[in-house]
């Protein structure tokens, strides 16, 4: 490399550039023949694209407003007519108000929260667990000791706790769900880092002068963003089912934002009374998304390291 | 061992530490916590009084430093809504979620290692797919929709299993009336069946996974192929020698599991109206009870740790291999 001319070199990156680009675009095509050919994965896609269809344009779609209470419709079931000729397809509420408009609300916090908390834990453990592996010594002592801490609390009682004092709120549950995901991230990345530290590419880099934080963002990082899309996948999941456990608390958004949780939490006190509706819909439309999430997980994983293919 | 012991004691002595600094700095999170503890139109003496009385007029060193001081004697303050010490208000109900907790870790774990195992034995066969679709599903499953679904359908529709109440096995057993227990568990353990299994199903789902892709592996050993070419039987082979080292993992899961499952549990009590530390939470955290929030947050760490250090202590015991 010395002896080049700064034309040569020139031409040097350009060719692995091109050589990247035809690589990704080979990718990219692996990656949609595997989804195909693998059913679940594409269903898992479809579903996704459905709730994220629905947070966008659900305002669009929801035939009433999801706040507006109706006391004369109160408790309706699915597929009454209400007032005018609107029909209550999923039913009303115990304030009159609809179900399935309240419903497509939902879609956009639960997919705003776990894709806000995923992106909060996942910042603060790519950048612990970076630097936990590149600088080693007493910083990654106390990164991990802290992540062994959190670990061993079991995760909801955390968030409880946290809830409890800072009062229920949206940007609240983001963050105290993001911080309690972050050292899954951060345990991946340190040990990642850890190995790929002393590779050729990465002294290269140093040797070139690259500042630390280049070094870091730019030479390490982007060879260990693949197995974080695995656990990320998966981990948004997660946090939606805590959301909605949290929400159903009553730890959640404050009311007026209509959530799945939340309604699962109001349709308790007409459980009695066998008003079904107001529960089955809810979950349904939770279990199919946090399900879309944990198939992408696993194809994902599939897709990324074939040798850990479970059915094989 | 004991040199293991002492340092996962050590380690353990070290995240208790954590898990009070953690308590006492959400309790600090959301400004002056004396408004925690006072009714929401005290006058401004009463709150200058409560805030001396609840020493939060000291320095913050000194406050932390007297809060580990009393949560070592159990001391957390006393009840905001029941006017007695938290501490013995929390221990109260915590044989009920004890009771609940384990039942729904046996249920689970009894369940996913049998399937798991039956899974593997039949890969790619359809049976396989059916048992790897339902724990799929099982894992996004909401626990607490699972148990309003239990309750809509096996206890008001077919009128199968009680919605809601509490037979105490535990604590006459821990007051030495060893017939009442034995006598109430068969009740005990009927009441319990529904919230048990809305706790639990997640962990079996995600354990029959786990003893599937465990078990799959070690299927593919040298040492098992050894086994079979000596003509031993499959039953042996899988019984003898497959399933010893198919057990780690799940060991180690069932440890972290318990944690999950008192997490649940919590969830899950305040839709049967089930009498332990989760409805206990719910009602003090509506009451916002502080106290008995931290209380029953921290005791059940407490529990999770050393269910850890049992669990890390009986994989050291599976594995001779293992000398952490």
């Amino acid at each position: 490399m010395a002896n080049n001319t700064p034309d040569q070199g020139e031409a040097i990156v350009q060719a692995t550039n091109a050589n990247a680009t035809s690589y990704r675009r080979k990718e990219m095509w692996r990656a949609l023949e595997s989804l195909v050919t693998s059913r679940w994965a594409l269903v898992g896609m479809l579903i996704l694209f459905i709730v994220t269809f629905v947070a966008i344009f659900g305002p669009q779609l929801a035939p009433f407003d999801p706040n507006r209470q109706n006391i004369m419709m109160r408790l309706l079931e699915p597929g009454e007519a209400g007032a005018g000729d609107l029909t209550y397809w999923l039913g009303s509420d115990q304030l009159g108000r609809d179900v399935f408009s309240r419903l497509l609300y939902g879609a956009r916090v639960s997919l705003l929260v776990g894709v806000a908390a995923i992106a909060v834990g996942g910042t603060i453990g790519i950048i612990a667990g970076l630097v936990s592996g590149y600088y080693g010594g007493w910083i990654d002592d106390v990164i991990m000791r802290l992540g062994d801490i959190q670990l061993a609390f079991p995760f909801i009682l955390l968030a409880i706790m946290f809830l409890v004092v800072l009062g229920p709120g949206l940007v609240n549950i983001i963050l105290v769900l993001g911080i309690g995901q972050w050292i899954t991230y951060a345990r991946i990345v340190r040990a990642q880092t850890l190995s790929l530290r002393e590779k050729e590419y990465v002294e290269a880099a140093r040797a070139m002068g690259d500042s630390t934080f280049s070094i870091l963002f730019r030479t390490i990082l982007p060879n260990i963003i693949a197995p974080l899309t695995v656990i990320a996948s998966f981990n948004v999941a997660g946090v939606i089912l805590s959301e909605a456990a949290l929400s159903f608390l009553g730890l959640g958004v404050p009311p007026d934002v209509p959530t799945w949780g939340s309604m699962l939490s109001e349709s308790r006190d007409h459980l009695l009374s066998n008003k079904w509706w107001m529960s089955l819909f809810p979950g349904l439309a939770i279990i199919f998304t946090v399900l879309a999430f944990n198939i992408i997980g696993d194809w994902l994983r599939d897709f990324l390291d074939p040798r850990l293919k479970e059915n094989g | 061992m004991w040199t293991f012991l002492a340092r996962r004691l050590l380690q353990s002595i070290i995240v208790l530490i954590g898990v009070t600094l953690i308590s006492f700095i959400s309790l600090q999170m959301g400004g002056d916590p004396t408004y925690l503890f006072v009714s929401e139109n005290a006058s401004t003496e009463e709150i200058q009084r409560a805030r001396e009385m609840l020493g939060f007029d000291r320095p913050l060193y000194v406050q932390y430093l007297s809060y580990i001081w009393n949560a070592m004697q159990g001391d957390f303050g006393n009840s905001l809504s029941y006017r007695q010490p938290a501490i013995e208000v929390v221990l109260a109900v915590m044989p009920a979620t004890i009771e609940l907790t384990f039942f729904s870790l046996v249920l689970a774990i009894g369940l996913s290692i049998p399937l798991g195992i039956y899974a593997a034995l039949n890969r790619g066969k359809p049976v396989d797919g059916g048992i790897m679709t339902f724990a799929m599903i099982g894992q996004s499953i909401p626990n607490f929709w699972m148990g309003i679904m239990m309750i809509l359908f096996f206890g008001l529709y077919l009128r199968w299993f009680p919605i809601s109440g509490h037979v105490p096995f535990l604590e006459p057993l821990f007051e030495g009336d060893f017939a009442t227990a034995f006598n109430n568990l068969p009740r005990s353990m009927y009441y319990m069946i529904m919230p048990a299994v809305a706790v639990g199903t997640y962990t079996l789902a995600r354990n029959a996974r786990l003893v599937r892709s465990s078990m799959l592996e070690v299927l593919q050993q040298d040492y098992v192929r050894t086994a079979r070419s000596k003509g031993i039987s499959e039953r042996r082979v899988v019984i003898h020698h497959a399933m010893r080292n198919a057990w780690l993992p799940v060991v180690t899961m069932i440890g972290l599991e318990f944690g999950f499952l008192l997490g649940g549990v919590v969830v899950v009590e305040t839709v049967f109206s089930y009498p332990g530390i989760g409805r206990l939470v719910f009602n003090a955290i509506n009451q916002r009870d502080i106290p008995v929030v931290q209380a029953s947050v921290i005791l059940l760490a407490v529990i999770f740790i050393l269910l850890n250090l049992i669990v890390d202590m009986i994989y050291a015991r599976l594995d001779p291999r293992v000398k952490l």
